[in-house]
C-alpha cells in the first residue's frame, strides 16, 4: 500500500452502487495503489441521468446542482466521475450556472450556495493526471491483446463545454492502453451511441446498436473492449453478444481502471472482473504475473 | 535564282525517334534550288536560330524552310529569326513533320520518305513566295459605347480617364438603365441610386464624354481603328442647350394616363416627361406617339408655359455620323413580361407583380413612396409569396439557363418587404438558393434568420384569386413533396432576364454574333469574355449574359482595358496574308468583272468596291475591292471568283498548285 | 399562417436555439444512430417547426422519433451551424408530456423514465429493483429480461434493498419546486 499523499472528492453516481459495482471496486483499488485517497461526496444523490433531462429541464439541473453544492460545502475541488453518463449532466450543470440568472433560480430551488470553482472529471482525465504519471514504473503484466478504446457519446460531446480530447476519434483513452504496452485498434465505431437509456423500454434497439459495435471491434481484431462508462458496460456486456450470435468467443468488456488494475498486478478480486456476464479471461489479455502464478477465480456461468 | 535553306529539326526526340533527319536534310540538299540543308536537335532554341541566320547570311538565301513542328506553334519563332537576320519574314515557310508524320507514324522508311516529301512541297512553295509587309491600319482614338446602363457608364468614364474621347449612345431618355430603377442593392443593401447618379453626372461632366441620351446607333461600317458609325438622334423637341429642367411643361401636360415604362406601368407619366427626378441629362422629352399636339393638332400647353421657351415641335431627328476606333456594347438587359406563365396569372390578377415592379414599389421615389402596396386596392399585403425561378430554368418555356441574379434579389426583396411591414411574412418557393458571390451567401442567410423569412423548397403550381387574396399552391420536397397552400395578399415572380429589346437587330447592324436568346456572343467562353468575334467590337455587362452588378463593372472594366490597349498604339498591324483583287495595266485594268460575287460570300464583309476612273475623273469600271484592314484570309472569295481576278497572298493559286506539283512529283 | 407562440418561439425563448439556422443539409439525419427507427428524422423535425403552425407542431410532438432520440449529440457535435438539436429534442419531450400527446408507441419509454424518478423522488437514489418492479407494473411488462435477472444477482449485480440519502426532505423538497409530481402515464 502507497502512502495516501493525496485526496480527490468522489461521486461514484448509482450506477457504481449498484449494477457497476465491480467499477466502483476496482477504481477504489486503483486509487489506492497510487496513494490516493477517494473521497465521497457527503450525502450525495442521483444525479438525473437521462430521465431528469428527458421529462424537466429545472429538475435536470437541480439534482446535480444540490451534488455540487455538497461537494463545495465539504472543500472539494476535483471530483472524479467514474460513470460518463454523470459526470456529463455534473459538467453541463456547471456550464449552465456560468449564468447568473440560471444559477440564482437553481440556488433558490436547491436552498443551497453553489460554488464555481469545482471540477469534475472523467476517468480518463483523472487517470491522465494522478496516475499516468507514475504508471510506467508499476506496470507490472504488459497488455499483448489489442483491444478497443470505445468512448461513447457522453465523454467527449459536447465538446463546447467539456473542453476533454476531441469528437472525432478520440485518443485519451487509447493513449493511456498504449502505455500498457500494446497498440489499440482503429475503428468507427468508437463514440457511436450503444443505446443508452433505452436498454429496458427498447431492448432491441439497444441491442442493434450495441450488436453493431462489438461486431465491428471483433471484426477489427480487438480482443477486447475498453470502456469508461457503467452504461456503456452494461450494453456492450449484456446485450452486446446478444446480437453477435458467432461463433468465436465473445470478447470481454473491461473497465478502464480494471485493465489498469490488471496491468499493475492486482488480483481478481481487486478488479472485479468475475462480475461480467462475458467471461475475462487476463491470461489472454495481458503477460503472468512475475512473481506467483495466480490462478484466477471464476465464477461458474449459470 | 532560288537560294532555299532547308532546315530539319529532331525536336528531341519527338521526330528523330521516328523519322530519319539526316536523311532528310541528305535528300533536302540534292533539291534543285536549295543551297543548304541541315539537320538539329531543337531549331526553335537559341543555338538552332542561331544556324538558321548564320546560314541566311552565309548562303545569301533567298528563302527558308524549316521542317519541324506545326506553324501554330513556332511560325512566329522562326519568321521573327529571319527577319532579325535581313531576310524577310514572309520567306520564311515551315514543313509540318512532326504533327503531320513523325506523331502519327510508325519507325519506317515510309515515314522518312514521307518527310522528305513534305519537305519537297514547302521548297517549291516557298520558291513562289515575295517579300511582304506587314499592314498598317491607323487608329482612331474615339470609342463609341452603345448603352448607358451601369455597366456603359463605367467603361465610358474607364476610357475617358485614360485620356481619349467616349461617345455615350443611349436610347432611354435619360442614362442608368435598370439599375437606376432598383431601390437597394445587395448584398450591402446600398440605396441604388445614390450609389450611381454620382456616376452618371460624372459622365454628363466628363471633357472626354460625348453623351447622346435619346439616340440609337443606326449604322457601323468599317473595322477596327476606323469604324463608321451613324447614329440617329431623336428629336426630344426640347432644346437640350436653354432647357434649364425647371420641369414646369410636365406638371402641366393635359395627357396624364401613358404607361410609365420607368415606373413599370405601375402609375402613368405625361406625353412631355423627365423619366426620374435624378435622370441624366436632367431634361424632359416629348413622345410623340402620344403627344395631344401630334396626334390632333392642337394643345402646346407645354410650349405655353415654358418660361424660357425651349420647346420646338418642329425639331427633327439628327443623323450624326463618327469615326471611331472600337465599339463597346452594353445593351444590357430585360426582364420576361409576357403572360408566358397562365398558371401564375401575371398579367391577369394586378396583385401578381415581377421583381421590378416590387423594386419600384420599395424605392422611396416610386409611385407608392416606397411602401409596399397592393396595386389593386393600395392595401399593404401582410403576406406576399416570392417565387424564385419564375421562367428560368424552365425548358418547357424556352429559358432553360438560369438568370443568375434572382436568388439573390428575392432574398432582398423578403428583407426589404420585412424592414418596412414588420408584422408582414415573407415566403419564397424557391429550387435553389444561388448565393456565389462575396458575402452573399451570409445575405440570404439573414434574410432567413434574422428577417423571419421562411424559404420552402419546391416549385409553384398555381395561383388563382379568391376572395381577394390569392391561394397560392406548391409543394415542400424537403418533406417528400408535401402540398403547401399559402393565401397571399401578393405574389412576386422573379421572372427570367432576357437578352433587351431589338439585340438582335444591333448584332446584325454591327456584324456581331449572338446566341439562341439573343444574347451577344463573347468570342472564347472561357478567356475571351469581353471580346466579340468581330475586332474592335467589345462586350460589357448583361448584353453578354445575366449578371449583378459588380460581375457588369468587372466586366465592363475589361472590355475598356481593351479599348485602352488597343489605342495604345497609333496604328495596327496586321498580318499580309490578305486577298486582293488583281490590276492588270489598261485598258481593262483588271480581269474584274465587277459581278461582286465576293461581297456576298465574304464572312467578313471585308469586300467593297472601288471605281476605276479616267483623268477627267468619269468611272470606267466598278470593280471588287477588298479591305486589307478586315479581311482574314480564309479564301472564299478566291475560290467563287469567276474569272480568277482574286488571289491570297501567301496562299495563292500558283504557290498551291507548286505545291500539289512538288507532292505528286515521286 | 400568423401563429407567433408556437414552438418555434418557445425553443428560442427557453433555450436560445434558433430552428431558422437549419438549411437543411440532412447531416443530423445521416449520422443519426436510430434514424431508420424512427418516423420523422431529426432533419424532418426542424422542417417541421420552422413551418410555425400549430398542424406541423403537433406532428413533431406526437412523434415516436423524439422519444428514440437517445441525446447521443452525433448530431450536435456535427451541424455546420451548431443547431442544440438534444437541446430541442428534450424541450419537445417536455412539451408533449406536458401536453399530454405522446406517441403510443413511446408510452413505454416515457413510463421507464417515469419509474425511474420516482424512485429518485422517494430515496435520493437510483435502485434497480425498485425501478425495474415499479417499471414493469407501469408498462405491464412483466417477463421481459426475466433470464436475466438471476444472472445479474449472482454477478453481485442485483442489490435487494435502496439506499437513501440521509436528508431526504431535500430531495422532497427539490422536486417539489420543480412541479415535477408522480403521475402515471
Amino acid at each position: 500500500m502507497s502512502e495516501i499523499n493525496k485526496r480527490v472528492g468522489f461521486y461514484p453516481g448509482c450506477s457504481l452502487n449498484g449494477t457497476a459495482s465491480e467499477y466502483k471496486t476496482s477504481v477504489l483499488s486503483l486509487a489506492n495503489a497510487f496513494g490516493i485517497e477517494l473521497e465521497e461526496v457527503p450525502d450525495w444523490n442521483c444525479c438525473g441521468a437521462t430521465a431528469a433531462h428527458n421529462l424537466n429541464k429545472n429538475l435536470s439541473l437541480a439534482l446535480p446542482a444540490r451534488v455540487l453544492a455538497n461537494a463545495a460545502e465539504a472543500g472539494m475541488k476535483d471530483i472524479l466521475v467514474p460513470c460518463a453518463s454523470c459526470y456529463n449532466r455534473l459538467a453541463l450543470t456547471l456550464h449552465a450556472l456560468q449564468d447568473e440568472s440560471v444559477r440564482a433560480e437553481v440556488e433558490a430551488l436547491i436552498a443551497k450556495p453553489l460554488d464555481a470553482g469545482i471540477r469534475v472529471m472523467n476517468m480518463i482525465q483523472f487517470v491522465q493526471e494522478y496516475i499516468q504519471p507514475h504508471l510506467d514504473e508499476k506496470i507490472q503484466r504488459p497488455f499483448f491483446a489489442k483491444t478497443a478504446c470505445y468512448y461513447g457519446c457522453l465523454l467527449v460531446r459536447p465538446h463546447e463545454v467539456l473542453h476533454f480530447d476531441r469528437t472525432e476519434d478520440p485518443q485519451s483513452m487509447d493513449e493511456v492502453m498504449q502505455t500498457l504496452g500494446v497498440g489499440t485498434i482503429d475503428w468507427p465505431y468508437k463514440t457511436e451511441c450503444c443505446g443508452a437509456g433505452l436498454t429496458m423500454s427498447r431492448t432491441d434497439l439497444v441491442s442493434k446498436l450495441s450488436g453493431n459495435i462489438v461486431a465491428d471491434a471483433a471484426e477489427r481484431g480487438a480482443q477486447a473492449i475498453v470502456v469508461a462508462c457503467p452504461m456503456c458496460h452494461a450494453n456492450l456486456d449484456m446485450r452486446g453478444q446478444q446480437s453477435s450470435g458467432k461463433d468465436t468467443a465473445p470478447i470481454p468488456i473491461l473497465y478502464l481502471s480494471q485493465a489498469l488494475g490488471m496491468a499493475i498486478g492486482l488480483d481478481e478480486k481487486q478488479t472485479g472482473i468475475g462480475h461480467h456476464l462475458t467471461p475475462v479471461k487476463p491470461e489472454l489479455l495481458c503477460a503472468k504475473q512475475p512473481e506467483q502464478i495466480v490462478q484466477p477465480e471464476f465464477k461458474k456461468e449459470v | 535564282m532560288a537560294r532555299i535553306g532547308v532546315f530539319v529539326c529532331h525536336c528531341g526526340e519527338n521526330i528523330a525517334a521516328t523519322v530519319d533527319c539526316g536523311k532528310v536534310a541528305l535528300q533536302a540538299s540534292k533539291l534543285p534550288g536549295v543551297a543548304v540543308a541541315i539537320d538539329y536537335k531543337y531549331m526553335c532554341s537559341d543555338p538552332g536560330q542561331t544556324k538558321i541566320k548564320e546560314a541566311i547570311k552565309e548562303h545569301n538565301l533567298t528563302g527558308v524552310v524549316v521542317s519541324a513542328c506545326s506553324p501554330r506553334m513556332h511560325e512566329g519563332t522562326f519568321r521573327k529569326a529571319c527577319s532579325e537576320a535581313g531576310l524577310n519574314a514572309y520567306l520564311c515557310e515551315m514543313a509540318n513533320i512532326r504533327e503531320q508524320c513523325s506523331w502519327v507514324h510508325e519507325k519506317s522508311e515510309q515515314t522518312t520518305q514521307k518527310a522528305y516529301e513534305l519537305v519537297r512541297t514547302l521548297v517549291e512553295k516557298v520558291k513562289l513566295n515575295h517579300p511582304l509587309d506587314p499592314i498598317k491600319v491607323p487608329v482612331n482614338k474615339t470609342a463609341v459605347v452603345i448603352g448607358g446602363g451601369v455597366a456603359g457608364i463605367q467603361a465610358s468614364l474607364d476610357i475617358a480617364n485614360a485620356g481619349h474621347h467616349v461617345v455615350l449612345v443611349e436610347r432611354e431618355p435619360s442614362i442608368g438603365g435598370h439599375m437606376s430603377q432598383l431601390s437597394e442593392t445587395f448584398p450591402t443593401l446600398d440605396c441604388s441610386q445614390c450609389i450611381l447618379t454620382p456616376r452618371m453626372v460624372e459622365v454628363a461632366q466628363h471633357p472626354n464624354i460625348t453623351l447622346y441620351s435619346y439616340s440609337e446607333v443606326e449604322a457601323v461600317d468599317g473595322f477596327i481603328g476606323n469604324f463608321n458609325v451613324t447614329i440617329r438622334r431623336k428629336a426630344r423637341y426640347v432644346d437640350e442647350k436653354t432647357c434649364t429642367g425647371c420641369g414646369t411643361c410636365t406638371t402641366k401636360c393635359p395627357t396624364k394616363d401613358i404607361p410609365n415604362e420607368f415606373e413599370q406601368n405601375l402609375t402613368t407619366r405625361r406625353a412631355i416627361y423627365v423619366p426620374f427626378p435624378q435622370a441624366v441629362p436632367n431634361k424632359p422629352v416629348i413622345d410623340r406617339e402620344h403627344c395631344r399636339y401630334f396626334n390632333t393638332g392642337k394643345c402646346k400647353v407645354c410650349q405655353a408655359v415654358c418660361p424660357i421657351d425651349a420647346i420646338h415641335f418642329d425639331q427633327e431627328d439628327e443623323r450624326i455620323q463618327l469615326n471611331a476606333g472600337a465599339i463597346v456594347l452594353a445593351t444590357g438587359f430585360d426582364i420576361k413580361r409576357t403572360d408566358f406563365f397562365p398558371e401564375y396569372g401575371y398579367g391577369k390578377y394586378p396583385d401578381v407583380i415581377d421583381g421590378l415592379q416590387f423594386e419600384r414599389l420599395a424605392s422611396a421615389s416610386g409611385p407608392t413612396q416606397g411602401e409596399i402596396r397592393r396595386p389593386s386596392d393600395g392595401q399593404i399585403p401582410k403576406t406576399i409569396v416570392f417565387v424564385a425561378c419564375s421562367g428560368s430554368r424552365d425548358a418547357a418555356k424556352g429559358i432553360p439557363y438560369c438568370s443568375k441574379i434572382c436568388c439573390m434579389y428575392t432574398a432582398k426583396h423578403t428583407m426589404l418587404y420585412k424592414h418596412k411591414v414588420h408584422d408582414g411574412i415573407p415566403y419564397v418557393f424557391y429550387m435553389d438558393i444561388r448565393a456565389a458571390g462575396k458575402n452573399y451567401d451570409e445575405f440570404t442567410r439573414r434574410a432567413i434568420e434574422e428577417d423571419g423569412a421562411r424559404y420552402i423548397r419546391g416549385r409553384v403550381s398555381t395561383i388563382f384569386e379568391e376572395k381577394g387574396q390569392l391561394i397560392v399552391r406548391g409543394a415542400d420536397t424537403l418533406l417528400g413533396g408535401r402540398p403547401v397552400e399559402i393565401k397571399a395578399d401578393m405574389v412576386v415572380l422573379a421572372t427570367a432576364a432576357i437578352a433587351n429589346t431589338g439585340a438582335a437587330t444591333l448584332a446584325q447592324t454591327l456584324h456581331v454574333s449572338y446566341d439562341a436568346y439573343h444574347f451577344f456572343s463573347e468570342a472564347h467562353p472561357k478567356l475571351k469574355p469581353v471580346e466579340t468575334n468581330t475586332a474592335g467590337i467589345f462586350l460589357a455587362g448583361a448584353c453578354q449574359a445575366p449578371k449583378d452588378i459588380p460581375e457588369s463593372v468587372a466586366a465592363a472594366s475589361g472590355a475598356a482595358a481593351k479599348v485602352i490597349g488597343l489605342f495604345s498604339n497609333n496604328e495596327l498591324t496586321r498580318d499580309p496574308l490578305v486577298a486582293s483583287v488583281k490590276r492588270t495595266p489598261a485598258p481593262p485594268f483588271s480581269t474584274c468583272m465587277g459581278c461582286m460575287m465576293c461581297v456576298s460570300v465574304c464572312p467578313y464583309q471585308a469586300i467593297g468596291q472601288e471605281e476605276i476612273r479616267d483623268r477627267q475623273g468619269k468611272v470606267i469600271k466598278v470593280i471588287a475591292y477588298i479591305n486589307p484592314g478586315l479581311c482574314q484570309g480564309c479564301g472564299t472569295c478566291v475560290s467563287v471568283c469567276k474569272s480568277k481576278s482574286i488571289d491570297l497572298e501567301g496562299y495563292s493559286n500558283l504557290q498551291l498548285l507548286a505545291e500539289v506539283e512538288a507532292s505528286l512529283h515521286s | 399562417m400568423n401563429h407567433e407562440a408556437q414552438l418555434a418561439s418557445k425553443i428560442a425563448t427557453e433555450t436560445n436555439i434558433i430552428v431558422a439556422k437549419c438549411y437543411q443539409c440532412g447531416k443530423c439525419s445521416a449520422g443519426c444512430p436510430l434514424a431508420t427507427d424512427m418516423d420523422v428524422t431529426s432533419s424532418a423535425i426542424l422542417r417541421l417547426l420552422q413551418y410555425n403552425t400549430e398542424a406541423t407542431d403537433t406532428e413533431v410532438l406526437r412523434s415516436n422519433a423524439i422519444w428514440l432520440c437517445l441525446s447521443c449529440d452525433m448530431c450536435y457535435s456535427r451541424c455546420p451551424n451548431q443547431i442544440d438539436i438534444p437541446g430541442v429534442m428534450d424541450l419537445l419531450r417536455q412539451e408533449s408530456v406536458r401536453q399530454g400527446c405522446t406517441n403510443a408507441a413511446a408510452r413505454n419509454i416515457v413510463r421507464f423514465h417515469r419509474s425511474f424518478l420516482d424512485v429518485v423522488q422517494q430515496t435520493g437514489r437510483s435502485f434497480e429493483m425498485g425501478m425495474v418492479l415499479d417499471y414493469k407494473w407501469r408498462s405491464k411488462r412483466w417477463f421481459d429480461d426475466l433470464a436475466l435477472a438471476p444472472r445479474m444477482f449472482l454477478k453481485g449485480k442485483l442489490r435487494l434493498l435502496p439506499e437513501v440519502v440521509k436528508k431526504r426532505k431535500e430531495i422532497l423538497r427539490l422536486f417539489k419546486r420543480t412541479l415535477f409530481l408522480r403521475k402515471n402515464v
